[in-house]
């Protein structure tokens, strides 16, 4: 039953997410803003569409995102949804979520790099830097997690808060804040980078994808939503208690998706996108959190 | 006597304009020290006749005088070493008479032959070329960008225009075409207006006190309608949305009333030889007050909520900088100028009588980045709004007809027409026959000048930051490919 319903979110509610995101937009701008639905919808015509090959390119491009989105839908099944439950409960959930995404991420990159475009070849090169940064912060992040814990899958986020005292809550916020920016880095938001831009040059992931078309497109923009999402049920997972009842927890995972949502739409509309050397400047800031929540969980296991 | 003097729309005699040697030439800009605003031949049976028109503008004066070329002369030493503004101005002219200026430093194609045009090579292990264009997201005009970079940061942007040459100069030389309002869609009053004057004056027509206010009240109502799309495309290249959604908004209110005066958003149609199309009536006027002030609040509310954000100021702040030097050693003109501290602005330089009764100050910025050009903008919409409203009210106690019927153009006359567009100077140079007919009609965009100047700002910037600097010149593909 669990698994049924988490299939079902995973299937509908990164597409609601990505709805709230621009509904949000819509209201500080003055607009109505389209359907909430509207993501599906795209993702639905692009689905019916006809996909284009460059000459140029060769099986890795037409691969690449099968196996990205394969590799998405593969790391989904590792983060827990309802009452805090993966579909798949392993050991070590944290590396192995993390590699497979990268996998799909390389493929995505080289998939790039194959159109031959000075674009896509740039746009590879930031996504690739930045995941960089990225990776090892979130790593000391998850490590914490599990020494904190003594569990080693993705059901130990559950516990921090509750279970550790004045630390769980320092070491929650912390995580939080640093998942956050993770967020907006693999999703591409503002101050990031520009989802709504129509200007190659200053793009990062939307460049990378400029010669997808059709199915494909519809593919990588499926497998993308999908990844904001999981990073948000991160989140979530963290802060909400598993010894709700099971209706009061889907509401208050599905509120804390939205309100990450409307939290994403209202910076859009209100700061300026960072220039490009900020940015490493701020992805760094989560390195500070996870170096933080390091010396939390030091403190916390051995004392001083 | 090596040079004529005149006045900006003041006829003269075109067979007076003397005659000097290229040498004579090189040094009396040497000597006079003055910006060239037209370089430009005619052929004159089988000799060319080169045409050189220098802008004094501490005094408001146009110096102008000639050099002929011989058949048998096919090429003379380039002037661009010594005066770096004129390199654009020889190229276009090897480009029309091939006449070739030698040792010029950057002899590529202008508008023509762009097939095998020399790009600028860098090599080395770490270097990588972009190439933009000419078909760009969004709807721009055509335009090739060829970057060089290293990693991130541009070391070298060599900009190729000349896509949408349409022969403009030989179609003006019909005046019963009314074309002067096509040639550059963003500037249609700037350049409709230059036309206007400068076909007065050389046919003597007188208009009346009337009709000379309607052309400065849209004037500066373009200028004020581009300036604040430009302020929201600046935000919206930097993904600020407010600013993006707002200042688009309040551009529609200043073209809509446009509409209503005109029947054009664009105030296509509105200026005619002679004087303009269609009047504005008091009920008209105070509609174009109150519209005015609900701008002028939005707008400094969204200014300063904008100027003061970390954000924005920090994407805008030390963007795309260009020295005061280099835009003096460019040629640069109009708005993109009085950002780096150069106070050139046609309106006062030329004291057009309208301007100068109320106010002579022109806007400046010092800095000379896009955070410079942003606040400019800001600071001449203010500026412009208050002309219009001392124009409004000069106008109700004005009772003259809004149009006169032109009388022939006279024979064997130059003129030269400048008019300050929202970009910057906008001249026409217009010669007559001994027809009476236009033989040679030369346009210079201020956008001809200020190219070269993007390529100077974004130079060792960050690739990303392209887009942001190019918004921020907003510079003209048509007014300079004509």
């Amino acid at each position: 039953m669990t698994t049924l319903i988490n299939i079902l979110i995973l299937l509908f509610v990164p597409f609601l997410a990505m709805g709230v995101i621009k509904k949000t937009k819509a209201f500080w701008a003055g607009r109505k803003g389209a359907p909430l639905l509207q993501p599906l919808y795209d993702f639905l015509r692009l689905m019916k569409k006809e996909t284009v090959y460059s000459t140029t390119t060769s099986w890795v491009f037409k691969l690449a995102p099968v196996i990205n989105f394969a590799a998405i839908i593969f790391a989904s099944l590792f983060v827990p949804l309802i009452k805090g439950y993966a579909i798949l409960n392993i050991p070590f959930a944290f590396i192995v979520f993390s590699y497979i995404l990268g996998l799909g991420k390389f493929f995505s990159l080289i998939a790039a790099l194959d159109t031959g475009s000075s674009f896509e070849g740039m746009g590879a090169s930031r996504e690739a830097c930045f995941s960089t940064i990225v990776e090892p912060a979130f790593f000391i992040v998850m490590a914490s997690v599990v020494a904190l814990t003594k569990i080693t899958s993705f059901e130990n986020l559950k516990y921090i808060l509750y279970n550790s005292g004045i630390y769980g809550i320092l070491i929650v916020v912390l995580a939080v804040l640093a998942l956050f920016i993770m967020l907006l880095v693999e999703g591409c938001r503002v101050p990031v980078d520009d989802p709504n831009t129509h200007l190659e040059l200053t793009m990062i992931h939307e460049v990378m994808i400029l010669d997808n078309s059709g199915f494909d497109l519809g593919l990588i923009v499926w497998g993308s939503t999908i990844k904001m999402f999981l990073l948000e049920a991160l989140i979530a997972s963290l802060i909400i208690p598993s010894n709700i009842p099971f209706i009061a927890y889907i509401t208050a995972f599905l509120a804390i998706i939205f309100l990450i949502s409307v939290i994403i739409g209202t910076i859009e509309s209100s700061i300026a996108r960072f220039r490009m050397t900020h940015v490493f400047e701020f992805i760094f800031i989560m390195s500070i959190m996870a170096l933080l929540i390091l010396t939390l969980t030091t403190y916390r296991i051995y004392g001083i | 006597m090596n040079w004529i003097i005149t006045e900006n729309n003041k006829k003269i005699d075109a067979l007076s304009i003397p005659t000097i040697t290229i040498e004579e030439l090189r040094e009396d800009l040497k000597a006079l020290k003055l910006r060239p605003i037209g370089f430009f031949g005619k052929q004159e049976f089988e000799n060319v006749r080169l045409y050189v028109v220098l802008a004094d503008d501490k005094k408001g004066k146009i110096h102008i005088s000639s050099v002929l070329f011989k058949p048998d002369v096919k090429s003379y030493n380039s002037l661009t070493k010594d005066f770096p503004q004129l390199h654009n101005f020889e190229r276009e002219f090897y480009e029309d008479f091939k006449i070739e200026p030698k040792n010029h430093p950057w002899l590529k194609p202008l508008r023509n032959n762009q097939k095998d045009y020399p790009f600028f090579v860098m090599q080395g292990e770490d270097i990588h070329e972009v190439a933009v264009g000419p078909i760009h997201a969004g709807i721009i005009e055509p335009g090739h960008f060829r970057f060089m970079c290293q990693g991130e940061k541009i070391y070298n942007l060599e900009i190729m225009l000349g896509y949408q040459h349409r022969n403009v100069e030989k179609l003006m030389l019909n005046p019963n075409n009314r074309l002067a309002e096509s040639i550059c869609g963003d500037s249609v009053v700037g350049y409709n207006m230059a036309f206007s004057e400068g076909m007065e004056a050389l046919s003597d027509t007188v208009i009346s006190k009337r009709a000379c206010l309607i052309r400065r009240i849209a004037l500066e109502m373009e200028r004020i309608a581009i300036h604040i799309g430009d302020m929201g495309a600046i935000s919206g290249d930097m993904a600020y949305l407010m600013g993006a959604n707002v200042f688009a908004t309040t551009r529609t209110l200043v073209i809509n009333t446009m509409l209503e005066i005109s029947g054009s958003r664009f105030a296509r149609g509105l200026i005619d030889v002679g004087g303009v199309n269609f009047d504005i009536d008091n009920e008209m006027a105070s509609k174009i007050k109150t519209m005015l002030n609900e701008v002028l609040e939005i707008v400094h509310r969204c200014a300063k909520i904008m100027l003061k954000k970390p954000s924005c100021i920090s994407r805008m702040e030390q963007t795309g900088t260009v020295s005061k030097e280099t835009a003096l050693s460019l040629g640069a003109v109009g708005m993109a100028a009085r950002s780096c501290a150069i106070g050139l602005d046609s309106r006062f330089d030329f004291k057009d009588k309208y301007y100068t009764k109320y106010s002579t100050a022109k806007k400046l910025e010092e800095t000379g980045d896009v955070f410079a050009r942003f606040k400019l903008r800001y600071k001449e919409i203010i500026q412009s709004i208050q002309f219009i409203n001392y124009f409004l009210d000069e106008l109700k106690n004005n009772k003259e007809e809004i149009k006169t019927t032109p009388n022939d153009l006279s024979a064997n006359s130059f003129v030269v027409s400048i008019t300050e567009g929202w970009r910057g100077e906008i001249v026409h140079c217009i010669i007559t026959g001994v027809n009476s007919e236009i033989i040679r009609y030369k346009i210079k965009d201020p956008s001809f000048n200020n190219w070269y100047m993007l390529s100077m700002a974004v130079r060792n910037n960050g690739i990303s930051d392209f887009p942001l600097c190019n918004k921020s010149f907003n510079l003209s593909y048509c007014g300079c490919d004509l």
